[in-house]
């Protein structure tokens, strides 16, 4: 194991325990030994959800941006910049205004389809846009993003939903307990499908023409990293929110170091992305302590910079 | 000579549009209904003209027609401004409740960060214009986090007077307000003058122009700080509409079929009006406020948007 995968594991390690120890009720970890029924409850109600759900959350989203990226050929392309998140929140009100006593997962499984729909639009926008320049393709997506909300808007505003829905517009660790975050595990069979792909999503990223040429079935490679990412984003935007630029950066930070193997990147994106949301999550949690800065915040603050610094560091070295 | 018969078919519409919204349905209260709308159609007739103008100036000078000036982050800079001051202040305190202050605190804040944007990244680049939006488009993401994160915690009656804001509305502007914006526009119109007669050549792209004698940095900066300008004052005066410019440039390339910007900024200013005044009569006469005007429009605009990217229009 090499020294960055090393820092990254230590650093997970670190997090975990820290985010599991700070909250408003007081527990040390020399508390572990002799829990009282109340820090066992806190703990397993609380503490241990929100835990799971970060780091699954984390990994998901940086690794959908990953595979994203790679299907793309565009470095800036991520569910945040390609209208995914937007049509999923579209899926969520249409499932709201159709079905309004829809449990979980008929949420889930139309936010997915709206989702999945949202990014294929994208991507077929993507084939018909001429003018491929890197940094003017974010711009689209941003923009189509845009437009996908004011429908939402459109629709939230008729059937006084406005409120419910931007509910679902900040990412918000703080709700996550025990018996309404468990959607989220769906995203762990994917992240894994994702790992056994990784070779071929690679490959589909060098072209249409180049893979077919070397025996790869193109389309449906494409169609499966898309249908990972819809599914991945509906979980997380449900039981989570939206978490802006996270799959943008973290597949970026990664690759500026270690170049752009998928199937060598996979491992540190995916742990990087757990660490960043930890970190985000703890700082939001101890700023104001004890209320909590929502992770919507913390991350679009960090992400923004984060993003703008690499835009303009690709311009300084291209 | 037909685009001319098609203008002033275009400007008939207008009018009779702006007559039927003035004087029909009145009741017996004509002193008072008659300057009241006459207001808010000189607001909207004011707004839409100079989103129309300055979105048709704005891809010419970007080369494309699929991009409007708001989303360089001014829209959400405006909810970042109102939301600030409602959070620090409180919804009852002069400087949110002050129309012509919170006006003029709007208007200098979105210019100067225009300006500060265009400054910072013309002295950098000089050249990549998308680079400029992206930077622009990201900002406002950074405005729009920071709003919604004051927005959750702020008093549940101060964020009343937030959402009442957050979409554009005609219905609350005074004269004062109204002269004011005038004023200012005419003054920027006045200084914009002088740089029509090379909106043509421009749009020929960045090296033809040179090639053809424009000092192209010049007069690009000096537009694109015009537009901010216009923008702000606009969207400061009644709230955001993203996608009206969009709907009214595009629908104007196409029912005018010219490269003249004479015709196409006039056209699209009448379309504009056209839009504006002809949704508000279907919002408050047929739909009776169940939505608001701006959401139909962002929403129509939107799905524009979509087919225009989808046809590949040359983007």
């Amino acid at each position: 194991m090499d020294m960055k995968k090393l820092i990254l594991v230590i650093l997970f390690i670190v997090l975990s325990i820290v985010s599991l120890f700070i909250g408003v009720k007081g527990i040390t970890p020399l508390d572990l030994f002799h829990l009282s029924e109340e820090q066992q409850d806190i703990l397993f109600i609380s503490r241990f959800p929100r835990l799971i759900s970060i780091i699954i959350a984390g990994i998901s989203m940086s690794i959908c941006g990953l595979i994203m990226q790679q299907l793309s050929r565009n470095k800036f392309v991520s569910p945040t910049t390609a209208g995914t998140m937007d049509s999923a929140r579209l899926g969520i009100l249409v499932s709201l205004i159709l079905f309004s006593s829809a449990t979980m997962l008929t949420k889930i499984v139309i936010a997915s389809i709206f989702a999945l729909a949202g990014t294929f639009l994208f991507m077929k926008i993507l084939d018909n846009i001429k003018f491929k320049d890197a940094i003017f393709i974010p711009l689209v997506g941003l923009m189509f993003g845009n437009i996908i909300s004011s429908i939402t808007t459109f629709f939230a505003y008729k059937h006084d939903l406005i409120q419910s829905i931007s509910a679902w517009l900040q990412g918000d660790f703080s709700m996550v307990m025990s018996g309404r975050y468990e959607m989220i595990y769906i995203s762990v069979p994917l992240v894994i499908i994702a790992y056994l792909f990784a070779n071929k999503f690679t490959l589909a990223g060098m072209g249409e023409d180049f893979s077919t040429n070397l025996g790869l079935n193109y389309r449906l490679v494409v169609n499966i990293g898309l249908v990972i990412v819809a599914l991945s984003t509906a979980a997380v935007l449900l039981t989570v929110g939206t978490i802006p630029f996270l799959g943008l950066i973290v597949p970026n930070i990664v690759s500026l170091y270690n170049g752009d193997n998928l199937k060598k990147n996979l491992f540190q994106t995916a742990l990087l992305g757990a660490d960043f949301l930890l970190f985000c999550d703890i700082l939001g949690r101890i700023i104001i302590f004890p209320y909590e800065i929502p992770i919507g915040l913390t991350v679009g603050v960090i992400g923004s910079a984060i993003f703008l610094y690499l835009l303009i560091r690709r311009k300084a070295y291209a | 000579m037909r685009n001319k018969i098609k203008l002033t078919s275009l400007a008939v519409i207008a009018i009779a549009l702006v007559i039927i919204f003035l004087f029909t349905d009145i009741g017996n209260y004509w002193e008072y209904v008659v300057p009241k709308r006459a207001i808010k159609i000189l607001a909207i007739i004011l707004t839409g003209a100079s989103i129309a103008f300055s979105t048709v100036v704005f891809q010419t000078i970007t080369g494309n027609r699929i991009l409007t000036p708001s989303i360089i982050g001014l829209d959400s800079l405006y909810m970042l401004i109102q939301t600030f001051l409602i959070f620090v202040f409180g919804a009852t305190s002069g400087i949110v409740m002050n129309k012509n202050l919170n006006f003029l605190i709007c208007v200098i804040l979105m210019v100067l960060f225009a300006g500060l944007l265009y400054k910072f990244l013309f002295k950098k680049e000089g050249k990549n214009i998308y680079f400029l939006l992206l930077v622009g488009l990201v900002m406002g993401t950074l405005f729009q986090s920071f709003s919604s994160f004051m927005q959750v915690i702020i008093d549940p009656n101060d964020f009343m007077v937030i959402q009442d804001r957050m979409f554009a509305s005609f219905n609350n502007i005074n004269t004062d307000l109204l002269t004011l914006s005038i004023v200012l526009l005419v003054i920027v119109a006045l200084y914009f003058a002088r740089f029509v007669k090379y909106l043509d050549v421009l749009s020929l792209g960045r090296d033809e122009a040179i090639n053809l004698g424009v000092d192209y940095d010049y007069v690009v900066k000096r537009l694109l700080i015009i537009v901010a300008i216009m923008i702000s004052i606009s969207t400061a005066l009644v709230g955001p509409i993203t996608f009206l410019g969009l709907l009214v440039a595009n629908v104007s390339y196409q029912f005018l079929n010219t490269y003249r910007h004479s015709y196409l900024i006039t056209g699209a200013v009448f379309i504009s009006i056209i839009a504006l005044v002809g949704g508000l009569l279907i919002v408050e006469r047929v739909f009776t406020f169940s939505t608001t005007l701006s959401v139909i429009i962002n929403f129509i605009g939107g799905v524009y948007f979509i087919y225009l990217l989808l046809r590949g229009n040359k983007a």
